[in-house]
């Protein structure tokens, strides 16, 4: 018998909402027409552009000619590592410093690396604490005469916390260096507002959402200085050229309409549920720790929909497995789980032991999840953390002997 | 998680030689915590033959699935068999295994070797449950003389 799904991995990509979806079916059928066209049927896809790009500005308070659209986070991040370190470059080639974390997603590290290896650029990768936050202060530290950009993720992908952009984003106006921030985790799950925050570039994605994969924004500041990332036919105001995902950008639209008008009584549903699955867990198992921010004293700074554990002496993809088997999706910071067979560098990054990351399990919400789920999992998860005890040599010691000869 | 054969995720979800042996003849060991592996054998000996083995691991789903297949593979063999057997004799029953994981499917050769090993070196594991800690683990493979 195959149980019903249930999926608890949000943070690599969530169920497509229907009414997003009902909004999107009309542009392959119907409405196929390429927004450049001249004749009116290519200026009704070029007036469903405009919608979504005016709700997504609104969205975080931004202006509809400051939103480009890119085919989705990774783009977004490489575009605007690149394209702001080849501007400031082209202008004063004493410029190549660039300020990150070291819990960015791969898309930004990996791009500071290939600007280091292939363009002469220099990285600062700034630690965090135990919970995953930067301190604003060390950014003001690192900033140098050469510093073009600071990059900080606002919700963290594998642990839920949220940094203080807003107190970041003053430190960087003060320096006049631009600031770059990724909320394709926290977007429709914390405020975000470009002026009251002082971003001057920010990456956004649908599929986290509830939206379609292949689809995602740039917010650029006007006068900002960044290259035009793709040539082309100058679509995106020469910016990004290519033929407009037209069908992604409506369930854009649609997602972040959606997102917005069910902000709050999503948010709180999400992380009720969030808290009761913690609760639930950590009374019913003995040591696990949770990593991010803790939920009494520092909930709001967690993402709502973010609960990430590690289990003492259990190796996470084995745990994965097991709740693979039971219907339950999750995900792991376990080396054996990675394609680089490391252990999770965010959770390294925090302090964490080898053993303590490799026994990580991160469960992602969404408001589509039930208290039922969470009622599942609660009660399947201590007994699969018991089978791995049992199964582990961890605390069951051998010590050896050399026999002695004449015996 | 990766793609994992069936035969594979049904020896996983139900290891048939997974657990400790307290009177075991022989206990081999493999692995580090980095990356995640650490793989325990113990073997029960009797006139050069393996006539019981089991299995500890802090592993994941390849390691667990393929040192269950080499369990029931070694048992019953003389050591010099058992000794001889390679990774593919192990996986040829689990189907296709992601190349990544091969090194995961080798470990519990390796920890059968140490074990043997360990024995033929007249090496003897001595069971104590009084320190059940992790720190416990990074110890082991020193021998006291």
């Amino acid at each position: 018998m195959r149980f019903k799904l249930i999926y608890m991995d949000n943070g690599a990509t969530t169920k497509i909402d229907e009414n997003v979806l009902k909004t999107m079916m009309p542009f392959f059928t119907d409405k196929y027409a390429n927004p450049s066209s001249s004749h009116s049927f290519g200026q009704d896809a070029k007036d469903a552009i405009d919608k979504a790009r005016g709700r997504i500005a609104e969205s975080i308070n931004a202006n509809d000619d400051e939103i480009f659209f890119t085919s989705g986070g990774t783009e977004s991040n490489n575009w605007v590592l690149k394209g702001v370190a080849f501007a400031a470059k082209k202008e004063d080639k004493n410029k190549n410093h660039i300020i990150t974390t070291k819990i960015e997603h791969k898309s930004i590290l990996n791009s500071c690396k290939w600007l280091e290896d292939n363009a002469g650029f220099t990285t600062t990768y700034l630690d965090v604490d135990k919970d995953g936050f930067v301190n604003p202060e060390d950014v003001r530290k690192a900033i140098t005469s050469k510093t073009i950009l600071v990059s900080i993720i606002h919700g963290n992908n594998e642990v839920g916390t949220i940094q203080d952009i807003e107190a970041i984003g003053k430190i960087c106006k003060e320096s006049k260096v631009l600031f770059h921030t990724d909320v394709c985790q926290s977007y429709s799950k914390s405020e975000l507002d470009v002026k009251k925050q002082n971003i001057d570039l920010m990456t956004l994605n649908a599929h986290k959402i509830h939206g379609p994969k292949g689809i995602g924004a740039l917010y650029v500041k006007r006068d900002t200085r960044i290259m035009d990332w793709q040539q082309g036919g100058s679509h995106e105001k020469g910016m990004r050229s290519g033929t407009e995902n037209v069908h992604g950008i409506v369930g854009f639209g649609e997602a972040v309409k959606i997102a917005k008008n069910d902000f709050k009584k999503n948010n709180k549903y999400i992380s009720e549920l969030r808290d009761k699955l913690i609760k639930g867990i950590m009374e019913n198992v003995e040591n696990v720790k949770l990593n991010g921010p803790d939920i009494k004293e520092n909930g709001n700074k967690r993402l709502s929909n973010n609960v990430n554990f590690s289990f003492s002496a259990i190796e996470g993809e084995s745990l994965g497995g097991y709740l693979d088997q039971k219907w339950v999706c999750s995900s792991t910071g376990s080396a054996c789980n990675a394609r680089t067979l490391e252990p999770s560098y965010v959770l390294k990054a925090m302090g964490l032991t080898d053993e303590e990351a490799n026994g990580s399990l991160r469960l992602t919400l969404s408001k589509f999840n039930t208290e039922e789920e969470i009622d599942y999992v609660i009660k399947i998860l201590p007994k699969i953390v018991e089978k791995l005890r049992y199964i582990s040599p961890i605390g069951k010691v051998v010590n050896y002997f050399k026999k002695d000869k004449k015996e | 998680m990766l793609k994992y054969s069936e035969e594979t995720m049904k020896r996983f979800s139900h290891p048939k030689y997974v657990g400790e042996m307290k009177d075991a003849d022989a206990v081999g060991e493999e692995g580090n915590f980095k990356c995640g592996d650490v793989m325990r054998i113990y073997l029960k000996i009797k006139d050069n033959k393996i006539t019981d083995i089991k299995f500890l691991t802090y592993g994941c789903v390849a390691a667990i699935a393929s040192t269950d297949a080499l369990c029931e593979t070694v048992k019953g063999k003389t050591l010099e068999e058992a000794e001889k057997l390679t990774w593919k004799d192990v996986v040829k029953g689990l189907g296709e295994m992601p190349t990544i994981k091969v090194h995961c499917s080798v470990m519990g050769i390796e920890a059968l070797k140490d074990a043997i090993k360990k024995y033929r070196n007249g090496i003897k594991p001595v069971f104590d449950d009084e320190e059940p800690c992790c720190e416990e683990m990074r110890k082991i493979g020193k021998v006291n003389e």
